[in-house]
């Protein structure tokens, strides 16, 4: 009988020794890059951006300093379900630290909750809605690269300023075309233009001739391309049918990555405006970076600005695992922390955290080249502005997280 | 004409002896689940898709109707559910009842242009049906479009269950599931069930011997439609959103793979298929859009070679019901 | 009143895609009583078809209106051959079944290989630019593919309702075993009439390369509105399946016009319409 308690005792001593040291030089960590990977974000984020991750991890330089690092993909087919699933398998399963990427507006706020549930970490990349810094803010959560604010803010203040003053808008209708809309539109006014008019079309449409043949008669300076995707692709497209561009309107597409440009093809896209937060032509860095990326891709295809979110997310989220010393396993504090270091990395420059999971960085206006300008087969697009951090996201008084009234 | 299921195995009592050990087996084995460390979030997933089954073999299976719309009713049901528990702030009682009773009232509406056709206007008719209702869906602001409405409360059932606790959820989920079971299964086996079947099978005879076979025929399609929407319901105490997802066609014709592959018209069958076939995405999900290619070769395989589906082709094999 | 005019035309131009499609499933069930689910994954091929022939083997798209039907067409005989043919005596929903899963397939496998954003397709220069009819600008290309269709869809019409062809066929779908004594080899001209229907999805699919993005899922969503067509037409007449996906093309671009929010609704409200006045569809008999 004493034997036994004397083990028992013992044999808790032991557990709760292991259990100290385990937090003390814990250097484990596991990463779930969470992503479309074949279906309609495929291209931008998917497979792309588990490279990315990877890279992250070898220039992290984390690994000489006795860390081990896991990398492990899935597929949430764009289906919020799916997300959740996989999400708490990981965490509940496979010890997943943090979760990467997640593009999808639906699966990343479904996402989100996991992620706060399980006190994990959340760096979003791939997803536009600003909600995840907003009403649904969590403690839990950082959100890279872009999102519906700033793609509308800076759109929409550039194209004014370079005199676009009259604007008609093609909306997808549902909730994302009508939150861009409105973002932009306030822009607008703000800026002392007008907005003259609108459309709002079905999502997914294959024939935008109904839509387009209004917004020439509108005679607005810009039309304003509120939609995303195939809506955004199949539009430009058509516009260039009905000789829109070479009557004298200019397109704006509020949310256009590099794979859609590639994939209307120059010829077509030839002088649209567009917002993006990286391109991999801007200097040596990103010109190096995006070199070996595309290395590695199996079509040789440049990184997109939310695969190099990916990375750049990634490596401030490793700088601030080495100032902690150790892995805590908790997913606030990692947070805090990511958010007491100001943000410094080659692809998107300097920058911070803030309170409510808004990372700042430059924004960019972009027009896409003639196909006589284009030197190489990713050489599309000429910078037009630059808008930075500060001046482009949510300015953190209008942020509704609750995370900022305590 | 071959009709679409195997009767060839008459109901009687020894058939409802089988299928009383076969029910107490399966309800067994789920009781167990969370003791064996399978993850329940899987099981939840696979019993809320199991409901949603059976739910649509009482009406191709019993019925003759094939609806290629059922994901309206788990749709319809998952958000009503969804808002009542958020934005009304409902008691889980109360929401559950909130969606069925939707998917219930979307019965009787769709349900009286629907049958008016059969056979293959019926399928087309019920898919055109829930297109409509997701377009209606991706607009209408309180479903949020493509966010779809998320961090939905659990809260306590009858203020007692705690359902944010895994292994309570885990019950309740499967009491509703055995709930909407044993209530098919007394459905079919009425003289209601009885009366569908002869409209199956030869629905002029029917007409001839005096019975509203139109009435039936709705009645089934509702029946079927509400306990689709009970699915719905505890699904979203599980996933904890309400999406588009649900209501896309792509579900619809995941529900028809279930059942198929499970065996149509078989008790057991829609239980096994909605099991293998969100196994089959939970564990192939690495492959990506493979996944749609694997489902569609199984759909091939099984209209081609496979008609019974398993539960079928293993009751045929023993010449006995399940 | 002029932007009237020019949603008319623009809807005449969405009636062409939903006349050949729809024209395309009568067809086929009209010969084989399947409702073919594989007509968009069908008529995305057509698209692909074209693009490869462009791409790979440098055929233009006058060519490709010609070999991509073709090619198409006798894909679909093979899973006519292969497949389809084993259902005859089945029930008919497992024709419906069956063709579902050959469309998750087909889409499945474009998009692991192309993706979900799409290759650009360019119109052919000949029919590059546009002319102002006063009351709006028409792109060329516009008017050849209303124009081309109608050809289409009255020859068929023809070839069915007017030549010897088109009677054996049609006298096939009455009574097969009386024309089989006739010495007609009926499971060939049922493979034929298949590939026919096919070749009339992928015609529509090479049609609209130039206008949409050639992408994997562009026949997913159509093909719904096309059974919502082929439910209001009533699939008893060739003509009938040909005047329904005109006019509802019309309906649905002054849709656009007056009340865009439901225009990706209107086809489906309008089925439930007619279905509640006259279940058989407008032109259909008791089935």
């Amino acid at each position: 009988m004493k034997h036994t308690i004397s083990a028992l005792l013992l044999g808790t001593a032991l557990t709760l020794a292991s259990a100290s040291l385990a937090s003390a030089d814990d250097k484990n960590v596991k990463i779930g890059a969470l992503s479309d990977q074949s279906g309609l974000y495929a291209d931008l984020g998917g497979p792309g951006s588990t490279l990315a991750a990877q890279m992250a991890i070898e220039d992290s330089g984390l690994k000489a300093k006795g860390w081990t690092i896991d990398l492990i993909s899935g597929d949430h087919q764009n289906k919020p379900d799916i997300g959740t699933t996989i999400a708490r398998q990981w965490f509940d399963v496979d010890k997943v630290d943090v979760v990467v990427d997640v593009p999808n507006s639906g699966v990343a706020l479904a996402v989100n909750n996991v992620v706060k549930e399980k006190n994990g970490v959340y760096i979003n990349s791939g997803a536009a809605t600003s909600d995840l810094t907003n009403a649904q803010c969590s403690p839990n959560t950082v959100h890279w690269t872009y999102d519906t604010y700033m793609l509308a803010h800076t759109t929409g203040q550039a194209l004014v300023k370079a005199g676009g003053d009259t604007w008609f808008f093609l909306t997808a209708d549902y909730a994302f075309g009508a939150a861009l809309e409105r973002d932009t539109t306030a822009v607008i006014t703000a800026n002392g233009g007008k907005v003259v008019g609108g459309v709002k079309h079905p999502l997914n449409t294959s024939d935008f001739s109904s839509f387009l043949l209004q917004a020439q008669s509108s005679k607005a300076k810009i039309i304003g391309l509120a939609n995303a995707g195939g809506d955004t692709t199949n539009s430009i497209k058509q516009a260039a049918e009905f000789g829109i561009v070479k009557g004298g309107q200019k397109l704006a597409a509020l949310l256009l990555f590099l794979t859609d440009v590639k994939a209307i093809g120059l010829e077509t896209a030839q002088g649209l405006n567009f917002t993006e937060t990286f391109y991999w032509d801007m200097n040596d860095q990103t010109r190096a970076f995006s070199k070996r990326f595309s290395e590695k891709m199996k079509n040789g295809a440049m990184p997109t600005m939310v695969q190099a979110g990916v990375y750049s997310g990634l490596l401030h989220y490793f700088k601030a695992l080495d100032a902690l010393g150790s892995n805590p396993h908790d997913g606030v504090k990692v947070v805090a922390k990511m958010k007491s270091i100001p943000t410094d990395d080659p692809l998107f420059g300097k920058g911070e955290v803030q309170a409510n999971g808004r990372v700042t960085h430059n924004a960019y206006l972009f027009e896409v080249k003639k196909p006589s300008e284009s030197k190489g087969p990713w050489d599309f697009y000429k910078l037009v502005g630059t808008v930075s951090g500060d001046q482009a996201f949510t300015p953190l008084a209008q942020s509704t997280c609750p995370l900022l009234k305590k | 004409m071959t009709a679409m299921t195997d009767d060839s195995i008459p109901a009687t009592s020894r058939a409802v002896h089988d299928e009383m050990i076969a029910f107490g087996v399966m309800t067994a084995m789920l009781a167990i689940v969370p003791l064996t460390g399978i993850y329940p979030f899987f099981v939840m997933q696979a019993l809320c898709f199991a409901l949603l089954a059976c739910a649509f073999n009482l009406l191709i299976g019993y019925g003759g109707l094939l609806s290629f719309g059922h994901a309206m009713f788990l749709g319809t049901a998952g958000y009503v559910t969804a808002h009542a528990l958020k934005v009304w702030g409902l008691s889980p009682e109360l929401g559950i009842l909130a969606g069925a009773a939707a998917a219930a009232a979307l019965g009787v509406i769709t349900g009286l242009v629907a049958i008016r056709r059969q056979g293959i206007y019926f399928a087309m008719i019920t898919l055109a049906l829930s297109q409509l209702l997701y377009f209606i869906y991706l607009q209408a602001p309180f479903t949020h479009g493509e966010d779809g409405i998320q961090g939905i409360p659990q809260g306590r059932l009858f203020g007692v269950f705690d359902l944010s606790k895994p292994t309570v959820l885990y019950y309740v989920v499967l009491a509703g599931f055995l709930g909407g079971f044993l209530l098919i299964y007394r459905t079919i086996n009425s003289p209601f069930g009885e009366v569908l079947k002869s409209i199956r099978e030869n629905e002029p005879r029917a007409v001839s011997l005096g019975y509203k076979t139109d009435q039936y025929k709705l009645l089934a399609y509702i029946l079927s439609g509400t306990l689709a929407g009970l699915a719905g319901s505890l699904k979203v105490f599980v996933a904890q959103n309400a999406s588009l997802t649900d209501v896309e066609v792509a579900m619809s014709g995941q529900i028809v793979l279930m059942t198929l592959v499970g065996g149509l018209g078989t008790v057991f069958g829609p239980v096994v298929g909605a099991f293998i076939i969100v196994a089959m995405q939970q564990y192939l999900s690495g492959l990506g859009q493979w996944v749609t290619v694997i489902q569609g070769a199984v759909f091939v395989v099984c209209v081609l070679t496979f008609r019974r589906g398993i539960i079928g082709e293993i009751a045929h094999f023993f010449r006995r019901s399940l | 009143m002029q932007a009237l005019y020019a949603q008319l035309l623009v809807g005449l131009i969405n009636g062409s895609f939903y006349a050949l499609l729809s024209l395309g499933l009568a067809v086929i069930f009209g010969m084989l009583n399947i409702i073919n689910f594989a007509h968009g994954a069908l008529y995305m091929m057509g698209a692909f078809v074209a693009y490869f022939l462009l791409n790979l083997g440098g055929i233009n798209y006058w060519w490709a209106l010609l070999i991509a039907p073709v090619i198409v067409g006798i894909f679909g005989m093979i899973l006519e051959r292969t497949m389809l043919q084993w259902l005859a005596g089945l029930d008919h929903l497992y024709g419906l079944l069956l063709t579902f899963g050959l469309a998750l397939i087909i889409q499945g496998v474009f998009q692991n290989y192309f993706g979900s954003s799409g290759l650009p397709y360019s119109i052919p220069d000949v029919l590059k630019g546009g002319m102002n009819l006063g009351f709006m600008y028409l792109p060329i290309y516009r008017a050849w593919v209303v124009i081309f269709s109608l050809i289409v869809c009255i020859g068929t019409w023809y070839l069915i309702e007017r030549t010897r062809l088109g009677a054996y066929l049609r006298a096939a779908t009455e009574n097969p075993t009386l024309v089989r004594a006739f010495g007609i080899n009926v499971p060939r001209m049922i493979t034929l009439t298949y590939g026919l229907g096919v070749g009339l999805a992928a015609l529509a699919g090479v049609l609209s390369a130039p206008i949409n993005q050639v992408r994997p899922l562009m026949g997913e969503n159509v093909i719904i509105v096309v059974f919502a067509v082929v439910v209001i037409g009533g699939m008893g007449s060739i003509m009938g399946s040909i005047i329904t996906g005109f006019a509802l093309g019309v309906i649905e671009g002054l849709t656009k016009y007056f009340y865009p929010e439901a225009s990706n609704t209107v086809v489906f409200v309008l089925m439930v319409l007619v279905l509640l006045v006259k279940p058989t569809g407008l032109t259909g008999r008791a089935a």
